[in-house]
């Protein structure tokens, strides 16, 4: 595989009462890597020992092939932190705020406002940049907060839970924004999120930790290589006043299976089939078009992500219960 | 029955607003140093509210007006009337507008650091190249030279007035240079009490009203005591007493060392001997106070 942007071997933290991180080893690449745990896993522990905040019980680890028990300055120049908290002063502009962390970041005056204007613009934020960030709305000052990490144009960002407090459009958005940060702006990104689900069409790679150890570290396309799933939904007409179910019958008969998406939202209208190749993509069009009917949407799903994520929560649960 | 499904997004769709292609950062990295100054003269420049809301200049330049007008009218006075002397003293200058200069503390301080804390902006500068001295330094600098500009001024003025008064060269130029050191002196001491007041208090109304309580009540206590000794005519001990205000303090070392007059009761300051102690313990408040941030700030992870 490629370079290693991030790599931990055997890290620890200890706090007193707690152990945040328990033996753990990773290995990352460039691209968006997720980095997903239950409340408490450790995940933002991580993240300040990576950026050489907080020194490891024991263990190491590099980031950008620094360590960050001794390359923290330098580690900081190069990467960008926006964190799970609120961070934002509500007296100033976003743009004397990022200009001011572009500052703080090395960057000289002028380009320090170039990347500003740029950057702001990149996450989505027009004419409000000049409004106090006071009145912000969540969405607008995650938008903030994004930029703020990537204003110095780092070679890698953490993003802390950046899509915590949003609404399903602005989760969308965000989730969209964090995918071109790699394609787009080649930046390297690990982010974080209590979410399984949420990481899958976003990232590359998934890391799942819980209770500070490592349940597994795989590529996305892993978790999902055994199935895709194919959600449809189509229109209703006159003549086939439910279409969904018209679709459904009409799929039957040509003996492929149909689930209705119940507990997705917009249940009812959604079917979800297994895909076995090209195949099955021209026979869903072939029906839809025979019905007269017209297609909302055709996505792929990979509901293997959340499955292997709770076969693994069940076995610790019941590794613990036996432990005791 | 044509129901209208809620169309669903077009992938791509609310990607394609931003795309306006991304262009790298290959310019210098100025590192460490560049970002304390920069964060000094972002604090500095926000300690007279500019960079901030039209609201947050108000209550500081309102200040440096009042602290400056006295001094105008003195100069205007002194050149109409021919005086041959000012009617105040450089180094008498700061003592007497001690209000206004503790009023500034109390409301700069908290803007300065509180706001840091309570909208949690200091775990986000340590992700950045700068460490908590350089936090600590950057943020003390500035509160002192915000201070050293706001007592300062008025002194220039008075200079700048009493040359056009054409009040004897050499005098007036010793005189304005004490008043300098003076006024140094006090603006360091000031800006780290109030430093490290407001950085324990995250609530700026608190921070506001514990910098006012810290250097009134001091002085308030320590000018009645030192009239008490002085009607039981023990003038060793009004010098003592006067350490224990930060005002006095810098009243004490300068009337010792810097041809200042005592605004002791009695006009009995230091003597020289008392003045080094005077000297001694400003400056170990100073250190003491930097010493007091950085243990604050250590504590500050993210
Ligand atoms: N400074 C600290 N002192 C003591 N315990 C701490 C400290 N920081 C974190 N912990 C503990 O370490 C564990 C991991 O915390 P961490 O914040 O890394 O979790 P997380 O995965 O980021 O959780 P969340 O999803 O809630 O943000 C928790 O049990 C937390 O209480
Ligand atoms: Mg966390």
């Amino acid at each position: 595989m490629g370079v290693t942007v991030i790599v931990t071997e055997s890290l620890s933290k200890r706090f007193p009462r707690v152990t945040a991180l328990d033996r753990l080893s990773v290995d990352i690449g460039p691209g968006v890597t997720g980095l997903v745990g239950a409340n408490g896993a450790g995940k933002s522990t991580l993240i300040k020992i990576l950026l050489g905040l907080s020194p490891a019980t024991e263990g190491r680890a590099e980031v950008l092939g620094l360590d960050v028990a001794t390359k923290g300055a330098d580690i900081r120049e190069r990467v960008g932190y926006m964190p799970e908290h609120d961070c934002l002063p509500p007296d100033v502009s976003a743009t004397e705020f990022v200009v001011h962390m572009a500052r703080m970041s090395g960057l000289p005056p002028t380009a320090a406002r170039e990347r500003t204007a740029d950057t702001l613009r990149h996450v989505g934020l027009y004419e409000e940049r000049y409004r106090p960030i006071g009145g912000y709305s969540t969405g607008m000052k995650q938008r903030v907060k994004l930029a703020q990490a990537l204003v110095h144009d780092p070679q890698l960002v953490f993003l802390d839970e950046p899509t915590n407090g949003l609404d399903p459009v602005g989760r969308d958005e965000m989730l969209g924004l964090i995918r071109r940060i790699h394609t787009d702006f080649g930046i390297s990104v690990l982010v974080t999120s209590h979410l399984l689900g949420e990481l899958e069409r976003t990232c590359d790679h998934v890391v799942v930790v819980d209770g500070g150890k490592l349940l597994r570290s795989s590529s996305t396309t892993d978790f999902t290589q055994t199935t895709t799933t194919l959600a449809i939904e189509v229109t209703d007409t006159d003549e086939h006043p439910d279409g969904t179910r018209a679709v459904r019958d009409a799929l039957h008969a040509r003996g492929v299976t149909v689930e209705d998406g119940s507990g997705l939202p917009g249940a009812g209208h959604i079917l979800l089939l297994t895909a076995a190749g090209d195949e099955t993509y021209d026979l869903v069009r072939d029906v839809i078009a025979d019905l007269g009917l017209g297609l909302v949407r055709m996505e792929q799903r990979r509901h293997h992500i959340s499955e292997v994520f709770k076969d693994n929560d069940a076995a610790r649960k019941e590794a613990v219960g036996h432990g005791n | 029955m044509a129901t209208e499904h809620p169309t669903a997004t077009v992938p791509g769709d609310q990607t394609r607003i931003h795309n306006i292609g991304y262009r790298s950062y290959d310019g210098p990295r100025l590192g460490r140093a560049y970002a304390r100054r920069s964060l000094y003269s972002q604090s500095l420049r926000g300690a007279y509210g500019l960079g901030r809301s039209a609201k947050s200049k108000v209550l500081p330049m309102l200040l440096f007006v009042v602290m400056c007008l006295p001094a105008g009218i003195m100069v205007a006075v002194a050149v109409a009337t021919k005086a041959n002397e000012l009617p105040l003293d450089y180094t008498r200058y700061a003592i007497v507008l001690q209000a206004v200069i503790s009023l500034y503390v109390a409301s700069q301080a908290p803007q300065s650091v509180s706001r840091d804390l309570r909208f949690k902006t200091v775990p986000l500068y340590f992700s950045r190249p700068i460490e908590t001295a350089d936090y600590v330094r950057a943020k003390y600098a500035a509160l002192a030279s915000a201070l050293f500009i706001l007592t300062a001024a008025p002194l220039l003025v008075l200079y700048v007035g009493a040359l056009l008064a054409e009040l004897d060269f050499a005098d007036q130029t010793e005189g304005f240079a004490q008043g300098l050191v003076s006024v140094a002196l006090l603006s360091l001491l000031f800006a780290g009490l109030g430093l490290v007041v407001a950085s324990v208090t995250p609530r700026r109304g608190f921070g506001i009203a514990a910098v006012i309580a810290v250097l009134t009540i001091t002085y308030g206590a320590v000018s009645t005591l030192q009239a008490i000794a002085d009607v039981q005519d023990s003038s060793g001990a009004v010098a003592w007493i006067g350490l224990f205000s930060p005002i006095t303090l810098i009243d004490g070392v300068q009337s010792a060392f810097l041809g200042a007059t005592s605004a002791f009761p009695g006009g009995a300051g230091p003597s020289n001997a008392e003045g080094v102690v005077y000297v001694l313990v400003t400056l170990g408040l100073i250190a003491g106070t930097y010493g007091l941030l950085m243990r604050r700030y250590k504590k500050v992870g993210l």
